[in-house]
């Protein structure tokens, strides 16, 4: 693996390995009080932020810091990008520095592909390389997020394979969802989105996934539900009547919990509008899995950085 | 001055001499002897064509000259075949008033390469509110015949509707950009199975189809001249057999680049691909072809857009729409209509000369190669075939979607007025 740009770019084995590997890390470091591995003494990461972010810059300076690697952090606000800097400038800038791996994240789809594609030919020529990871670009892909959910679905269903994942709500903005339907239909899982017709984008039909407007009709026959989350700017674009039409629609409330099979996984990626599409009862229920969520994140980044700046393990 | 032809094959048909003087055509036959001062001009058995004439071109001057000027855009023409441009007003300033418009002639004229015609805008600022002083323009000694807020589609039905009107009485053309902004906020990409994969925004077809099937209900009610830019959607095509057949006088062009190239290009989101209106699907590029072909679509315009390497060389949503046109439209024509068999030679004179000629209203472009008319060709090797070469073309800036691509068919020599303004490659200053 040389980037991580897209779960596309992932065949079943591949994945397969990154969850693996990300298990055999939680395990090792279950328990301890020091959680340190050498792994990545001397490595260099850099995490390059373009849109404000807290959970997941801080998971990835985690698990850097966990492998032994050195982290910085570089925020689009308040260095050089603000002054005009192209992006290319900026990322062959942080590349040149020595950095061994840049974690990506941006507001337009496709960014880490450009950086990855503007590294790989400035190697060419250096011979230093440098790993893209996709933090999440635009409205495109979240790799490491569906990286993350795989993993925990796979704790609390004990496979993925043959199950049926349901993701609810706004498709069309979320990179979340896409990175989602790619990965657990890559698995094995059957897809199922469940969403308006003004939040689901044109060409679903071609995902490898089901589409349902009726989430009540769903949630029987569902293994696990995501809930995404639906942004408060989406309302004034139109895609729905009010905030309280799509609670009641699309919103998981108490009721709605009890339609899905006994003890099925609620996940979330975060951060929760509660009250909106996740009633404040469901998200502190035994079943919602969001703090889960977020440790495996740490556990599946440091399985990323591990794949790509140390080979896969044996 | 006198030029004799040899051996060339007017539209593809039986091998002729042809003798030029003084820019027109005298005399046509088998082994015409050359006059003592006359310049030869080996045709070596090449097809003979009139003189290509774009009805869309961005020659970035005034105001964008690190991307384009008009003399490199001129060299891009006169390489390219063409023998007549006619330049979108979307420079820096707008060509909105009869000062830029002539401005542009002049420089064009200066040149001396191929004809610049200068685009005058229909809203002053491209901004859709007040009409331009069209009258003033059509008036000025830069003879403004054709008007387009190109790159901003005329939105406000009103604004739209008075352009026509106003515009019938000075027997010129209003050009639409068709794109309903309110449907297009955003977009970035072909609306579609490519850009939902991608994450980019999409640029639905319905946007282009409904303010043609507008427009030319109101060009109907003005008894208006309305050309429709760079159609692109299938769904446009029958819109605008069913206005032709209502008899609107409703013209349309298509660009090379939606005759030949499919949003499958956006994947590695290299944005040399980023265009507006959008790459679509491949059943959109066959629904091009065939409506060129049957003349729903009248003429090919290249919507030649040159961006310098800081325009493109971004992330795909900061980069701007457009790509080079005037090098490699023959040979797109070529490879998408002449091969398949979907135009003739006479086909090809059709909608990249003649048609553009009569729509741009010029009399003495896009004429038939005849004795008494004008010597203003350009001469093409059908057999030939080349590597595009985004750093060889003439242009200033290199963003051909078509780098390292094999296309058949090169222009060999360009004739304008009995002059020779390009020959194997090279422009002939």
């Amino acid at each position: 693996m040389k980037h991580l740009l897209s779960v596309a770019d992932l065949d079943a084995a591949t994945a397969t390995g990154l969850l693996d590997t990300s298990s055999r890390l939680k395990e090792t470091l279950l328990g301890r009080e020091v959680r340190k591995l050498p792994t990545l003494r001397g490595r260099t990461v850099v995490t390059l932020f373009y849109e404000d972010s807290t959970r997941t810059r801080v998971s990835f300076e985690i698990a850097g810091k966990w492998m032994s690697a050195d982290t910085i952090n570089i925020s689009a606000k308040g260095s050089s990008v603000s002054k005009g800097e192209s992006l290319r400038d900026t990322a062959l800038t942080v590349s040149a520095m020595g950095a061994d791996c840049v974690i990506v994240r941006h507001p337009a789809s496709g960014a880490a592909h450009r950086i990855a594609g503007w590294a790989d030919k400035d190697a060419a020529t250096t011979g230093t390389h440098t790993s893209i990871v996709n933090a999440g670009d635009g409205t495109h892909e979240h790799p490491t997020q569906a990286l993350l959910d795989a993993a925990t679905l796979r704790d609390e269903l004990g496979a993925i394979a043959g199950r049926r994942i349901g993701i609810v709500g706004d498709v069309l903005h979320s990179r979340v969802a896409r990175s989602n339907v790619l990965l657990l239909s890559t698995l094995g899982a059957e897809v199922v989105l469940i969403a308006p017709p003004t939040l689901l984008p044109t060409g679903v039909a071609e995902w490898p996934c089901r589409v349902s407007h009726h989430l009540d009709a769903e949630l029987p026959a569902l293994d696990a539900v995501m809930m995404l989350r639906v942004q408060a700017e989406r309302m004034h674009g139109g895609f729905f009547p009010s905030a309280r039409e799509y609670a009641i629609a699309y919103g998981l409330n108490e009721n709605r919990l009890r339609l899905l099979p006994e003890g099925a996984p609620v996940l979330h990626p975060g951060p929760m509008v509660r009250g909106m599409e996740i009633a404040p009862a469901v998200a502190d229920a035994p079943n919602a899995k969001v703090l889960a969520q977020v440790r495996n994140g740490v556990h599946v980044r440091m399985a990323v950085l591990y794949h790509l700046l140390a080979g896969a393990p044996e | 001055m006198t030029l004799l032809i040899k051996n060339a094959k007017p539209y593809g048909e039986q091998a002729v001499d042809l003798l030029v003087r003084d820019g027109v055509v005298v005399e046509i036959g088998a082994d015409l002897t050359a006059p003592e001062d006359a310049e030869t001009l080996d045709a070596g058995g090449h097809v003979l064509l009139p003189g290509l004439v774009d009805l869309h071109v961005h020659l970035r001057e005034p105001g964008g000259e690190e991307s384009e000027t008009i003399e490199t855009g001129s060299h891009a023409a006169a390489l390219g075949g063409f023998t007549a441009v006619f330049a979108m007003p979307n420079t820096d300033p707008v060509a909105d008033t009869a000062v830029v418009v002539e401005h542009v002639r002049r420089r064009g004229e200066e040149v001396g390469l191929v004809d610049v015609h200068p685009v005058g805008a229909v809203t002053t600022g491209l901004k859709g509110e007040k009409l331009a002083e069209l009258g003033t323009m059509a008036q000025s000694a830069a003879q403004v015949r054709l008007f387009s807020d190109d790159g901003r589609c005329v939105n406000d039905p009103l604004i739209m509707r008075r352009a026509l009107e106003y515009a019938s009485a000075l027997d010129v053309v209003i050009a639409q950009h068709a794109e309903d902004h309110r449907l297009t906020g955003g977009a970035q990409a072909h609306e579609g199975a490519v850009a939902s994969r991608l994450g980019l925004q999409g640029w639905p077809a319905t946007a282009e189809e409904t303010v043609v099937a507008r427009d030319c209900a109101l060009a109907r009610e003005a008894g208006a001249a309305l050309h429709v830019c760079h159609v692109s959607s299938r769904h446009t095509i029958a819109v605008l057999r069913a206005a032709k057949a209502q008899g609107v006088r409703v013209s349309a062009e298509v660009t090379p680049h939606h005759l030949l190239l499919t949003d499958g290009r956006l994947t590695g989101y290299d944005p040399v691909n980023k265009v507006n209106p959008p790459l679509r699907t491949g059943t959109d590029t066959q629904a091009m072809r065939e409506a060129l072909a049957e003349g729903v679509i009248d003429v090919v315009a290249t919507d030649h857009a040159p961006h310098a390497s800081q325009y493109k060389d971004t992330e795909w949503a900061a980069a701007k729409p457009g790509m080079l046109g005037l090098q490699t439209a023959l040979s797109v024509v070529v490879h998408t209509m002449v091969e398949p068999g979907l135009l003739d030679w006479h086909g090809v004179a059709r909608v990249m000369s003649e048609r553009p000629a009569e729509i741009g209203n010029l009399p003495d472009q896009g004429r038939p190669i005849a004795v008494g008319e004008p010597a203003t060709f350009c001469l093409v090797d059908p057999d030939a075939q080349w590597t595009v070469r985004g750093a060889a073309l003439a242009s200033r800036a290199a963003n051909t979607p078509y780098e390292g691509m094999r296309l058949p068919g090169a222009v060999v020599a360009t004739v304008l007025r009995g002059r020779i303004t390009a020959r194997d490659g090279k422009v002939v200053a």
